[in-house]
């Protein structure tokens, strides 16, 4: 009786007895259905000089325009920069950098003369910027509690590890913890227009609208409901290098404490070691003056914030700006350049398909 | 069970490992000690007969399982790895995250071995739940247990159709004679029955109770010794009893300990050569890891601004000594982690799509193919030598009678030919129309088909003549003179001995057949119990009531028909050794001479007329190979004469033909059948001449005395059996000759064809005779008429002459192939080799030779190869030329040959199971490998090829952009991407698309690859994965990146951009270029392609806008949402896709353009419609027949007849090679 069920011929050689009731024989026969005998439609391609004529022209047609036009928007860019880290001996800043002490009370302050010899007339954006600043470390960028940032009251008294060596001062948690925040950028920069009989107009600076909306109203956010900020980082100090606590950044209580703008702003670490960082904008007034109008300025610099040790500079930068950013003609001509390549290798693959294309269709396949 | 001290568990499995390892096994009945406690059974050193092949427990599969897989190398460096990131020192990702790679992974391949183990535990199970029977001393009677509750020293018993459950010594059977046929077919495919006899010298009383006793009081004492090779009955899986009622015997080994699972040694782990070469890249990958990780460490910049936790900075070279490991960290994906199981799933969906085409299922057997092996799939697109088994590989195995002539003339049979031609349906309803075909459905298939359509005009020459003349004396000559066993065809194989149908005039058989058993009363009680359930059974009580009377024959014996004086014929099943032999003996039946049993001293045969005649068996002088012939001498029960029927090989009978002085009719006799046999040799058929003797009584007196001496003769017993045999085997009359065919399979000589067009070399090694061999190597096309055989048959050839021959064929080939109007072209020499030439070809001398010689000529063709020989030639050339072998086989003695190839095929169609478990892949027919290997084999291996090569690429292209960062970063080990995202890149929206593309690209249709079979070329030798493509492909990655990175960098250069809004666009240039690249790639874009693709698209974008939002704590906070909506970002991440790919697409572009190789040239036919498509195939394939045809049309050897050259060669050494020089030189003449 076993041996009729006995079925010599199962999947894996082993022997298999038919079950009392799985008698019933199902053939094995495949299904004939277009993906399992691997027929579905299909399109196939090949890739030849003749079907892919048209890319090239394509990409060339359209390359050379828009490089074109990112070039010109490029260059319609005014852009002024002004290194004022004082390395030289005529720099007026010089005195700053060599006695420079994080702890100094006494601002040590250089006023820096400049010409504009274009006038700017939309909105100007103030920018400083630093060279040979690490601030893509992986230790530096780790070095912050995104939680503490984010108002939450437990991190705020107990600092993420990840913050050491700047998490503790004095066995006091410290509020913003890390080394980045502890680096932060904190030389304070004032524009004055020298009028052309010499006084020295102010420019004014909006501090406001300089970090990411989402940063500012979302990822930061001050500890507990307490408007009263002093009270709500009681407890807490000061990051090592700053002279004021986070709760006296700014007068403005929409603009201090973690939600500081600068502050925001200097969070959020830099990509590569020369960066800039955005510092002011300054808004057009009215319709007839131009922002900044051509002529002399004077640059007011209270010089904190040392860079002299990592061979860093620090910079200026006052840059109109476009819907593609700071000025940078690099894309403008990669684009036309690509463009170009393209429309010369339409012409090569033309010469190609005249020479060879035509082969599928004649009848000399079997050399 | 009891509780054991454990020393005593100690001492007992010593015990039991002594037991084990020794030689000589004691073994002691369990019966006196049944129902005693456990420990005190005298074998409980003995494993039982409970089989277990799972490699895991549930309870340890975890442990287990983590363990076996960290065997691998990748996983301990993965796994190395991810506890590195714990250091806190060098850690580059957090912890938590970068073990999640290595979970995913090791959780993927946990699932497929548990599932994989669960299928062998549940087989385990099936197995170990069979029921048979074991004696019991309490019930006094046998009582049905399962097999795992066998035990050694067990007494068992096996009924006839039952598989024997462990291995046996055979003590007692049904059968008068003590012997017991098993079939192995399971086992070995061999078809036909073995006998085992029962170990003599063991009194049975067939008491049915004390029996056993007494077999145990004798083994007891220990006077019965048996030495392995006889001892045992045996085999544990697979091996039924046939023929034989019932047989019992004593368990010597059991479960684990039997010869069944000491063969099965699990499955083996091939490695692809691709795999192979795979790891080679990996080690370049990690050395360029370990470039990049050093080029790291050294540009290391300590940052002042964070001290240690401390306080204080690390000195610089203890920090670039840190960052060595933590670049190593970042960039660990460079060595594709995740490539190895991408490879395994890439392997099983195409294994999924090989078993489930539907050109490779048969629909007689219902079978389609089966992978056994799971990873060498694209070994299958780089065949480069095929070793094939001839019988049954080749050919059906299924030997049908074609032609016939007797005395000079021929008969045709031209309906028997015809409808071997058609196709196989009409066939069938052909035979079930003319009602010839007596057998009922159930029958198997084979047997239906071996039935003969008869020749209307010879039918009438038997049917005009009423006496015994020549025409009666061929059929009686087929019918008698083999060694067929007749049984019955009803659900129990039974053998028919005389003793049914001479009841009535017989005394009890049993006396003299048996002296050694007694039978003693009847077995009815015994049996009560357990015969069971079919109807068969019950009528075999039935019919033993009846025949209670009758004699005491075995009840068993009887057929279900009880009493019938003659077994309908129709019911009557031939097992024969020889499926020649079956043929035969069918032939002879369907004229009406029916084969109605054979004991070894006697043979019926029922007349056309109906009358039943016994021939008395006088002696059988069974067949040798160097008389090449067989004669049976019998005693005519009309006439008393003594009658010698031989049958054998045409040139063994001729020779020996009586010289008839003047008679012409005789010679004319002769020379008409020697041309009828020469053209059946040109079919193909397997020619067989039948010839008789008529001896008076003296002379037979006088020869049986010298036989008898010969028989009893101590010395030199072999020779002088063989000279009586001889010395009686003379002045035979010729009866007429046969022509038998052993059918091609279906369309094999079209698939030898292709598989040759396909660049591969096509090998036959054969047990059969060189004559065989040689004609099925013209059928099958794997010879050709203007071939220059070179035949190496020299029984005695020195090894001197061997190196001679050897030197002189190089030299041929030389000389061929230096003339410049053969290039392109090799010589079209086969070589037809034996198997002792062959053992001399082998040996260390002459083996280079052989193999410079052997790769130079079409075809070789191996015949009277011994299995080991066999895998020894594979092996041989697989080692000396380094290529890719793949041997086919069905039955056991292929096995070897399976073995040793790089890919092992066996054919499952009839016989067995043995090539099939040893093989990797199973097919039914040997057609199947044209597909299997042309289509299957080519898209296995180029999809493959691509998807490992292009994943070194994504992994390159990707983790490039990591370092090109580093130096931006100062060597800090920082990452632009958010360490989740980084994982996700490969775990989610890179991992799908390529396995898409390694499971379901195809670079050629599959009517392309058949029709042209050139293009399977390119997958031989190194083929699309080489070093050249994996470093085109490395530069690509490192390019790529570039532009990946520095586009970007140059365009945010200086701008107030943050770490991750910079990575960000890196991220989706990074993806765009990976999956673009992907696209040029694909040769065929099915829906299924598009939605992958995109779906990979929009998960990334899904993704990264989800984790932007919900994750807080994230740094990149919103950061693709806020880079979406500033056009500088689509602007760079088109311009540098764009870049990254023109090299590439342009390469494509080109290739495709200007070179013309085969693969490119399909691919543009592809294109094309199918009806012009098809018209192209033609035209291409007709020019090249007509190169080939260039070539041929200067050799036209005149084409020797096959027969002269076999003879010739036999006979004379050199002649061989003189035809090769003669035909050389007409070459170069012409």
């Amino acid at each position: 009786m076993m041996a009729s069920g006995y079925n010599a011929k199962d999947e894996d050689g082993h022997i298999a007895v038919a079950g009392l009731g799985g008698g019933a024989l199902r053939s094995r026969k495949p299904e004939n259905t277009a993906f399992k005998q691997q027929r579905l439609p299909a399109w196939q391609p090949v890739l030849t000089a003749g079907s892919v004529l048209p890319a090239f022209f394509i990409i060339g047609l359209v390359f050379i325009p828009i490089g074109i036009g990112l070039y010109v928007t490029s260059s319609n860019i005014r852009e002024f920069e002004i290194d004022y880290t004082g390395v030289d001996v005529s720099s007026p800043c010089f005195n700053c950098s060599q006695n420079f002490n994080w702890n100094s009370t006494k601002p040590c302050t250089c006023s820096i003369p400049f010409y504009l010899d274009q006038s700017y007339e939309s909105n100007v954006f103030m920018y400083y910027g630093l060279s040979n600043f690490y601030q893509n470390h992986r230790r530096y960028v780790k070095s912050r509690d995104d939680s503490q940032l984010n108002g939450d009251p437990t991190e705020l008294t107990k600092p993420s590890k990840e913050c050491e060596p700047y998490a503790f001062h004095e066995h006091k948690p410290i509020a913003p913890c890390g080394a980045i925040a502890n680096s932060m950028f904190n030389d304070s920069l004032e524009l004055f227009y020298i009028d052309p009989n010499g006084t020295k107009v102010p420019v004014p600076l909006s501090s406001t609208g300089i970090a990411w909306w989402t940063d500012k109203h979302v990822k930061f956010r001050n500890p507990g409901g307490n408007p009263n900020l002093t009270a709500a980082f009681q407890g807490t100090v000061k990051p090592v290098n700053w002279r004021r606590p986070v709760y006296e950044l700014d007068s403005d209580p929409e603009n201090n404490g973690f939600i500081n703008e600068d502050f925001i702003v200097w969070m959020r670490t830099a990509a590569l070691p020369t960066f800039r960082k955005l510092y002011r904008v300054i808004q057009k007034r009215n319709g007839l003056m131009p922002t900044l109008p051509r002529g002399n300025y004077s640059l007011d610099v209270h010089y904190n914030y040392p860079v002299r040790s990592f061979e860093g500079r620090k910079r200026v930068i006052l840059s109109s700006i476009s819907w593609m950013g700071g000025k940078n003609p690099f894309l403008g001509i990669a684009y036309v350049s690509v463009g170009s390549v393209c429309f010369f290798l339409g012409v090569v693959l033309l010469f190609i398909h005249h020479k060879y294309g035509n082969r599928s269709s004649s009848a000399d396949m079997s050399h | 069970m009891p509780w054991m001290s454990p020393l005593a568990r100690i001492r007992d499995a010593l015990a039991g490992q002594r037991a084990r390892d020794k030689d000589l096994r004691n073994l002691v009945s369990n019966l006196p000690y049944e129902g005693l406690d456990k420990w005190k059974q005298p074998n409980r050193h003995f494993r039982n007969n409970g089989i277990k092949t799972t490699k895991y427990s549930v309870l340890f599969f975890i442990p287990m399982n983590l363990f076996e897989q960290f065997h691998r190398l990748a996983n301990l460096y993965f796994v190395g790895l991810a506890i590195l990131n714990f250091v806190p020192v060098v850690q580059a990702f957090e912890p938590e995250v970068a073990l999640i790679p290595i979970c995913v992974i090791l959780a993927l391949t946990a699932i497929k071995d548990a599932w994989e183990d669960f299928r062998r535990y549940k087989s385990d199970k099936k197995l170990n739940r069979l029921p048979c029977f074991v004696y019991s001393s309490k019930e006094k009677c046998f009582v049905e247990k399962r097999w795992k509750d066998v035990r050694v020293g067990d007494f068992v018993k096996v009924e006839s159709n039952d598989i024997v459950p462990a291995d046996l010594l055979l003590l007692y059977t049904s059968d008068p004679n003590g012997v017991c046929h098993i079939e192995t077919a399971n086992l070995d495919g061999e078809t036909n029955l073995k006998q085992r006899r029962a170990v003599p010298g063991v009194c049975i009383t067939v008491s049915n109770t004390d029996i056993l006793l007494i077999i145990h009081a004798v083994i007891r004492t220990g006077c019965l010794g048996f030495s392995h090779p006889d001892l045992v009955l045996k085999q544990h899986l697979g091996c039924t009893v046939r023929n034989t009622g019932y047989a019992v015997g004593f368990v010597v080994y059991a479960g684990h300990e039997t010869k069944a699972m000491l063969n099965n040694n699990g499955p083996r782990y091939k490695r692809s050569r691709l795999e192979r070469r795979l790891n080679i890249d990996v080690i370049f990958c990690i050395l360029l890891l370990f470039t990049m990780c050093i080029i790291g460490s050294l540009g290391h910049v300590p940052l002042y601004l964070v001290p240690q936790t401390d306080g204080h900075l690390d000195t610089p070279s203890l920090s670039s000594f840190y960052k060595f490991f933590s670049m190593i960290i970042l960039l660990q994906v460079l060595i594709p982690i995740s490539l190895y199981v991408s490879i395994e799933l890439v392997k099983i969906g195409q294994i999924y799509f090989i078993t489930n085409d539907l050109d490779l299922y048969d629909e007689e057997t219902d079978a389609t193919i089966q992978c056994k092996a799971l990873n060498i799939t694209e070994d299958l697109g780089q065949i480069q030598y095929i070793f094939s088994d001839k019988t049954g590989t080749l050919t059906e195995n299924k030997m049908v009678f074609r032609r016939c002539s007797i005395m000079g003339r021929e008969y045709p049979h031209k309906e028997n030919g015809m409808f071997l031609c058609g196709p196989k349906r009409a066939l069938k309803m052909y035979i079930y129309k003319i009602k010839i075909l007596m057998f009922t459905k159930s029958l198997p298939p084979n047997q239906q088909e071996t039935e003969v359509i008869l020749d209307q005009k010879l039918l009438r020459q038997i049917r005009g003549t009423e006496k015994i003349d020549a025409y009666q004396d061929f059929f009686l000559a087929l019918a008698i003179c083999n060694t067929v066993v007749v049984s019955m065809a009803t659900a129990k194989r039974l053998r028919v001995s005389t003793a049914e149908f001479q009841q009535t005039n017989q005394s009890n058989p049993l006396d003299t057949l048996s002296s050694l058993v007694r039978r003693a009363g009847s077995w009815t009680r015994l049996r009560a119990p357990i015969t069971s359930e079919t109807s068969a059974n019950d009528l075999t009580t039935q019919g033993q009531s009846v025949n209670q009377t009758g004699g005491q024959t075995c009840s068993l014996h009887v057929p279900p028909q009880g009493t019938a004086p003659a077994v309908p014929a129709g019911k009557l099943c031939y097992e024969a050794e020889s499926p020649d032999e079956a043929a035969l003996v069918h032939t002879a039946k369907a004229y009406g001479f029916v084969l109605m049993s054979r004991t070894p001293d006697s043979v019926t045969v029922q007349l056309p007329s109906g009358a039943q005649l016994r021939f008395e068996v006088l002696d059988t002088l069974s067949f040798d190979s160097n008389r090449k012939r067989m004669s049976v001498l019998v005693r005519h029960p009309i006439s008393k004469q003594c009658i010698l029927y031989t049958k054998g090989a045409d040139y063994a009978i001729m020779e020996l033909l009586e010289t008839p002085y003047g008679e012409k009719q005789q010679k004319a006799i002769a020379s008409d059948t020697q041309q009828h046999l020469d053209c059946y040799a040109k079919e193909g058929l397997r020619t067989l001449c039948i010839a008789k003797k008529v001896l008076c009584d003296g002379e037979y007196e006088s020869w049986a005395v010298q036989r008898q001496h010969a028989l009893a003769a101590m010395d030199n017993r072999e020779q002088l059996i063989m000279d009586s045999a001889v010395q009686i085997e003379t002045n035979l009359c010729l009866l007429g000759a046969t022509g038998v065919e052993d059918r091609l399979q279906d369309s094999v000589p079209d698939t030898v064809m292709t598989l040759r067009e396909a660049g591969i070399q096509v090998w036959v090694l054969t047990g059969d005779k060189p004559e065989t061999a040689v004609n099925i190597g013209y059928a099958c096309r794997l010879l050709e008429q203007d071939d220059l055989l070179y035949l190496d048959h020299f029984l005695l050839l020195s090894q001197v002459t061997c190196t001679s021959i050897l030197d002189c064929g190089l030299e041929e080939v030389r000389r061929y192939s230096e003339d410049p109007r053969n290039v392109d072209t090799t010589p079209d020499i086969s070589l037809v080799i034996d198997g002792r030439t062959l053992t001399m070809l082998m040996s260390p001398d002459l083996r280079d030779r052989f193999v410079d010689l052997a790769r130079h000529c079409r075809s070789v063709l191996c015949c009277r190869v011994t299995p080991l020989q066999k895998s020894e030639v594979v092996k041989l050339i697989r080692e000396k030329l380094k290529v890719m072998t793949l041997a086919v086989g069905d039955g056991a003695n292929d096995v070897n040959m399976i073995q040793a190839a790089d890919i092992g095929v066996g054919i499952s169609g009839q016989e067995g199971m043995q090539a099939v478990m040893a093989s990797d892949f199973a097919i039914s027919r040997f057609k199947h490998l044209k597909k299997l290997l042309l289509v299957h084999g080519h898209w296995c291996y180029s999809r493959l090829a691509n998807m490992i090569i292009y994943f070194f690429y994504k992994n390159a292209a990707n983790v490039n952009l990591l370092f090109w960062y580093q130096f931006f970063c100062g060597f800090t080990a920082n990452a632009m991407i958010d360490h989740w995202l980084m994982i996700f890149f490969n775990l989610l929206f890179t991992s799908v698309p390529p396995i898409m593309f390694g499971i379901m690209d195809k670079d050629v249709s599959a009517e392309m690859l058949l029709g042209l079979p050139e293009l399977y070329r390119t997958g031989q030798g190194k083929g699309e994965y080489s070093f050249f493509t994996f470093w085109i492909s490395m530069l690509d990655a490192f390019y790529q990146s570039l532009v990946a990175f520095f586009i970007p960098y140059f365009t945010y250069r200086g701008s107030d951009i943050d770490i991750y809004a910079f990575g960000t666009p890196l991220n989706t240039i990074s993806l765009f270029t990976i999956l673009l690249h992907l696209s040029i790639e694909i040769k065929a874009w099915t829906i299924v392609h598009v939605f992958i693709i995109l779906g990979s698209v929009t998960l990334y974008f899904i993704v990264t806008l989800a984790y932007g939002v919900r994750y807080l704590n994230y740094s990149g906070y919103w950061t693709l949402q806020a880079q979406m909506v500033d056009p500088m970002f689509y602007l760079v991440c088109l311009i540098s896709t764009v870049i990254a790919l023109l090299p590439r697409y342009l390469f494509h572009v080109l290739k495709n353009s200007i070179t013309c190789s085969p693969i490119v040239e399909a691919r543009h036919l592809d294109t094309l419609e199918p009806s012009t498509r098809d018209q192209w195939i033609k035209e291409w394939r007709s020019f090249r027949g007509r190169v080939q045809d260039k070539t041929s049309d200067v050799s036209v050897p005149p084409s020797p007849s096959l027969e002269s050259l076999d003879d010739d060669s036999i006979m004379d050494d050199e002649f061989a090679l003189n035809v090769i020089t003669a035909n050389h030189h007409k070459k170069a003449n012409s």
